[in-house]
């Protein structure tokens, strides 16, 4: 069984943060595209959360389609590559906001933040 | 039908009142949180649930029906100090829960057990104080009740221990049966509740679902108490 690492914040709701990082086991491959995901019971224990809140994060990334369920055979992640792509791409989309922005604080314009982005990205 | 319903309870010791019209619904299949501070009438209100107080005015229902003999028959309940006799081994531990209760599987306490580096043959008084609230929780959980009530479960341990108390928790918590945590440690459990119960001064302030809550405040529900119930955050 794959073992995600979950990490959380109490002060905001514990399934949106759960759906927030199965969004990105999913999209980064940890849990692979077709796959087979650990049933909800493994999932809770591994988070350290209630099955419930668990459940109700699986039932929001099953109504984005992310995911599906099989009738006796659990939970897949989707085979839709098209729609891993988007999503991916909409998560890449708000870590470039939030690098921009987060430079245009610091007084570096988005011309500049490119340039850093080049010389010191990846150290 | 609720799982467990407390309708207009009240309970004095002489004369200071201790639960002022409790009224409360547990629904199955959930982990409530009972957070007050000590001295607000968690334990007050656990013991009457369980029988073990009687009742001044008002009504504690079991799946419908008043709480007496049947209803502990379904009701696994982990008292906020040990009961259990020190000079016992773990097995004799084992077999005085088996004769007790019908519903004591075996099997799981055994796997619990295993889980601690601990065999049957040890005798409680010879073990730490962290093992035995493990092993007090191993007798709890290993029964297949409807109801669970933990009194500080995680009272006076460390945090590895903690972790590995809610861990039996989580992963013996079984479909459709429900699970009470009564504490004052919010911010180490959190996490796993469901619901919250805020009790202070022997009554009910504030229920509601944890996740909503923190949508609602932006908060934790250890500030969210924290700023119900104490003038100044505290950290």
């Amino acid at each position: 069984m794959q073992v995600i690492q979950f990490k959380f914040d109490n002060e905001r709701p514990i399934y949106l943060q759960l759906v927030e990082q199965l969004r990105v086991a999913i999209v980064s491959g940890a849990y692979a595209a077709g796959s087979r995901l650990p049933s909800v019971r493994e999932l809770a224990v591994m988070a350290k959360v209630n099955p419930n809140t668990m459940q109700k994060a699986l039932t929001e990334l099953e109504s984005d389609r992310l995911i599906f369920t099989e009738r006796t055979n659990g939970k897949f992640v989707t085979n839709d590559q098209r729609l891993l792509d988007k999503i991916k791409t909409e998560l890449a989309s708000d870590l470039v906001q939030k690098y921009t922005s987060d430079m245009a604080k610091i007084g570096i314009t988005y011309a500049d933040s490119i340039k850093y982005l080049k010389q010191l990205g990846g150290q | 039908m609720a799982l467990l319903e407390c309708k207009h309870l009240c309970k004095s010791f002489d004369r200071r009142v201790v639960l002022n019209d409790v009224n409360l619904k547990i629904d199955k299949g959930k982990i409530i949180g009972l957070l007050g501070k000590n001295g607000a009438g968690k334990s007050t209100l656990i013991k009457l649930v369980n029988d073990l107080l009687t009742i001044d005015s008002g009504q504690i229902l079991f799946k419908g029906k008043p709480i007496g003999v049947k209803s502990k028959a379904h009701i696994s309940y982990l008292p906020e100090r040990t009961y259990l006799d020190k000079t016992m081994t773990i097995k004799q531990a084992f077999k005085m829960f088996s004769e007790f209760y019908a519903d004591f599987d075996l099997e799981r306490a055994h796997t619990l057990l295993a889980d601690l580096d601990l065999t049957e043959d040890m005798k409680i008084a010879k073990m730490s104080k962290g093992m035995q609230e493990k092993l007090q929780l191993i007798l709890v959980m290993s029964r297949d009740a409807d109801l669970y009530i933990l009194d500080e479960p995680l009272g006076g341990v460390d945090p590895a221990t903690r972790d590995h108390i809610l861990d039996t928790i989580l992963s013996n918590f079984k479909e459709g049966s429900s699970v009470i945590i009564s504490t004052h440690l919010i911010s180490d459990v959190e996490r796993i509740l469901d619901d919250v119960i805020f009790i202070d001064k022997g009554q009910i302030v504030l229920t509601g679902s944890a996740d909503k809550l923190r949508a609602k405040h932006k908060a934790s529900i250890n500030d969210i108490f924290r700023s119900m119930f104490y003038a100044k955050k505290t950290h």
